[in-house]
């Protein structure tokens, strides 16, 4: 093995997978994280954070992959074997044992190997438990690390929350693992407890040196401590890089969306340093784009001034004024796009306003779009209701092997009788499956053409729904902006799967 | 707070009333004349005469007293007790462990499977283990084999109660207690002796007292299955009561309360911690 190139990488993920019951929990997730770091794994729950950070921990098994510490593989080492310890989500720390016995868990099971010669001259080793001055030694200091040296004695259940949070921290830093894995470890502080102790690990981690993956689905708690941010959604990878990175370019409109406040819009690019939106153009500092690629566009709400009309690139209404302590925060209303601006002026409600965006304070980036996805509901008459209209559909491929009986209830393969009206589902549409026709009878939805563009070999429309749904497609047709058009989607390109409920998913 | 203006009378305090009256009525009063009966003569008036009686039986001094009949079922209960809880123990925590840990979606219908026998009339079915005695020739074969029928018998009677308890705490014990033990380097091995095993215990001891307590007095047991030659603390009572000597019997009733309350109180079942807590939450 090629030593040199892990020597600065404790742990890497390739290519781990990992299912439950078939259903795909992580996908194909590859990182590495370098010894010492401060590394955070952001998404919203379900994303997948906790289950990655659980293989690395031991507790579950990826699917396929390989996990490597210091440059060995660890797949499927058990929990106990690995250099790795855990501050769970809610502390577990053993309520049948005090304060002193919960530190000293692991040490107390921990063997030193020593290396002796027998009478007979042959080297033999011996493994011996640590002794008990060692022991209690290091939960002092263990105890001084996260202050609260003196509460040895105390029970479990006499401590608050704060403090709970304390010990299970000592008790996995005592055994001074290579890594220390944080599972959402002050999700159950108050706010201002929690801003404490954030600053507190993050000194924490500065002392001690070692490397610390902590999971968060809070940005600000993410961006506040860590070296490195892996956002995450659906199982998979968005982006990794430093807060900053994250913040400030933001990969897709996920990481935008998620990381701090954000007005996000569809746009193009006529020309490098040029992008349009809002129906305006703006001079900008992204560029490498196709000539009118459609791409989106991050605006940070504190990069929006607001300026008198003669001034603005923008004109708008101001529709809502909120104080939020240190800025307010606006809505401006410009045309139909309704922006969101942090300022500490203060425009009133109903003022028209010019709003300035600097070119450093627009993020252009690449649109990544292959389907159209919707949320359905199967309607009484096995049709399937999404995107502000009806279309017909094969219900039966939610179900293998499934048939329909003449009263419209399915049969599933096992012979079960379903009634699936309300049953929620998600649709899949492709790009060249929906086409568009000016008799407004013979679709399912209807809506205006919002955007269209020329890819050479189609055109590429955007149809917005009168309740603000939009279609994308793909038509070799010229159709003029703002055309009425109605939507047909033939039966059998409408693809359904079920909704997975929350607490199956675990 | 709207109720209490509505009803201005109203207490929430008056909803103990009928448990209070069930209280007095059928457990403070019995006792009373328990107490009475144990400590006065048949005229009605105070006496330790029953005491002495029970405890100097044949008026040979107070050391005669462990060579008494009385002292001899009370060792002999005793000892039947102590083995019945502990094969339930044995018996009991493996199972409750394996349902509780098994990834079957219908535990509950694993665990019935332990509990239907009890849907049967309990008569009925050490009639039936007795049968099986006489088939394999080891009924009333001789006082060994009676006291080990007897056993047998507690324990097919009494499992369920000692399996239930300890199922309802250790399906409560949080995994990530498991999780945080082998988290911390301990082995399969090490995280159940160390974790499981201790957060169970509340479970544990109330099966103890279920199967325990009990198996002193259930005398129905003992008469079917040694063709009545092996006595039980409960048959002592009995026999006193049919005998029409109810001062005798009322004041060995007070030792068998005592000895209740000296297991309830060493197994911890006063103290107001987690313990009662899984008590009030288990089936029972």
């Amino acid at each position: 093995m090629d030593m040199k190139n892990t020597e600065n990488h404790i742990i890497e993920l390739i290519d781990v997978c990992k299912e439950f019951d078939g259903v795909s929990v992580v996908d194909n997730i590859n990182f590495k994280v370098r010894k010492g770091e401060f590394v955070t794994f952001l998404g919203p729950s379900g994303c997948g954070k906790t289950t990655t950070l659980r293989m690395i921990a031991g507790f579950e098994l990826p699917t396929s992959g390989q996990i490597l510490l210091n440059g060995e593989d660890i797949s499927t080492l058990p929990p106990n074997k690995r250099p790795v310890n855990t501050v769970f989500q809610k502390y577990a720390l053993f309520p049948h044992l005090n304060v002193f016995e919960n530190v000293a868990f692991g040490l107390k099971l921990k063997k030193i190997e020593t290396t002796y010669i027998d009478k007979k001259g042959n080297e033999k080793i011996k493994y011996t438990k640590l002794p008990k001055a060692v022991i209690a030694e290091k939960v002092r200091k263990a105890l001084e690390i996260v202050d609260l040296a003196g509460f040895e004695k105390r029970s479990i259940a006499t401590l608050s929350g704060g403090q709970q949070q304390r010990i299970a921290i000592a008790r996995a830093i005592v055994n001074e693992p290579e890594i220390l894995l944080l599972d959402e470890p002050l999700g159950a502080l108050d706010l201002k407890m929690r801003k404490e102790m954030q600053l507190e690990l993050k000194a924490m981690h500065k002392r001690l040196g070692i490397t610390f993956i902590y999971v968060t689905h809070d940005q600000e708690e993410a961006l506040t401590m860590s070296d490195t941010i892996i956002v995450m959604s659906d199982g998979t990878l968005q982006q990794i890089g430093t807060p900053e990175k994250i913040y400030n370019e933001p990969e897709n409109t996920f990481v935008a969306d998620f990381i701090g406040e954000s007005n996000i819009f569809t746009g193009v690019m006529p020309k490098d340093g040029l992008v349009r939106f809002c129906g305006k153009p703006f001079p900008c500092t992204d560029g490498g784009f196709e000539k009118d690629e459609p791409v989106d566009v991050v605006v940070r709400p504190e990069d929006v001034e607001i300026k008198s009309v003669e001034e603005g690139m923008l004109k708008g209404k101001v529709t809502s004024v909120i104080f939020k302590g240190i800025h307010y925060q606006i809505l401006v209303q410009c045309g139909r796009y309704e922006i969101e601006i942090q300022s500490t002026t203060t425009p009133a409600v109903g003022d028209t306003v010019g709003l300035v965006i600097k070119p450093d304070g627009i993020h252009v980036m690449r649109k990544i779009f292959r389907v159209n996805k919707f949320s359905g509901v199967i309607t009484k008459r096995n049709t399937v209701e999404f995107g502000d209209g009806e279309f017909e559909c094969d219900v039966t491929q939610l179900y293998p092997g499934s048939h329909l009986d003449e009263e419209g209830y399915l049969i599933t393969a096992k012979g079960e009788k379903l009634d699936l009206t309300d049953t929620e589902v998600n649709v899949e549409v492709g790009l060249h499956d929906i086409t568009m026709s000016d008799n407004l009878d013979e679709g399912g939805a209807q809506g205006h053409i919002i955007s269209l563009i020329y890819k050479s070999e189609y055109y590429r429309y955007i149809v917005r729904t009168e309740n603000e749904e939009d279609y994308v497609l793909a038509c070799e047709d010229l159709w003029n902006e703002n055309d009425l058009v109605s939507l047909s989607i033939p039966k059998e390109k409408i693809r359904l799967t079920l909704k997975i409920a929350e607490g199956s998913k675990k | 707070m709207t109720n209490a203006k509505t009803h201005p009378h109203f207490s929430r305090k008056l909803l103990a009333i009928p448990y209070g009256l069930f209280l007095a009525v059928f457990v403070v009063i019995p006792l009373l004349i328990i107490v009475y009966y144990a400590f006065t003569n048949d005229e009605g008036k105070f006496t330790f005469e029953y005491v002495r009686v029970f405890f100097n039986e044949n008026g040979e001094g107070f050391f005669a007293f462990f060579k008494s009949y009385n002292f001899k079922t009370i060792m002999q209960s005793l000892f039947i007790s102590i083995m019945s809880t502990l094969i339930c123990l044995l018996i009991a925590y493996p199972v409750a462990y394996i349902i509780a840990k098994c990834n079957l979606k219908n535990k509950s219908v694993l665990l019935l499977l332990f509990i239907v026998p009890m849907w049967v009339n309990f008569v009925l079915r050490i009639n039936a283990l007795k049968e099986l005695f006489v088939w394999l020739g080891t009924y009333n074969k001789s006082n060994a084999w009676n006291i080990v029928n007897t056993i047998i018998g507690m324990v097919y009677d009494f499992l369920p109660f000692m399996i239930l308890p300890i199922y309802t705490t250790i399906i409560k014990i949080d995994k990530s207690y498991l999780e945080a033990a082998k988290d911390l380097g301990a082995t399969p091995a090490k995280a159940f002796v160390q974790v499981t095993l201790p957060l169970s215990k509340a479970g544990i001891m109330s099966g103890v007292s279920m199967v325990f307590l009990p198996s002193m007095t259930n005398y129905v047991v003992s008469n079917y299955l040694t063709f009545r030659n092996i006595k039980i603390i409960g048959k002592l009572i009995d026999d006193y009561f049919t005998g029409d000597l109810w001062h005798d019997g009322s004041f060995i009733a007070l030792v068998l309360l005592l000895f209740m309350f000296l297991f309830t109180w060493l197994t911890g079942g006063f103290s107001a911690d987690e313990q009662t807590e899984t008590r009030g939450t288990s089936l029972w």
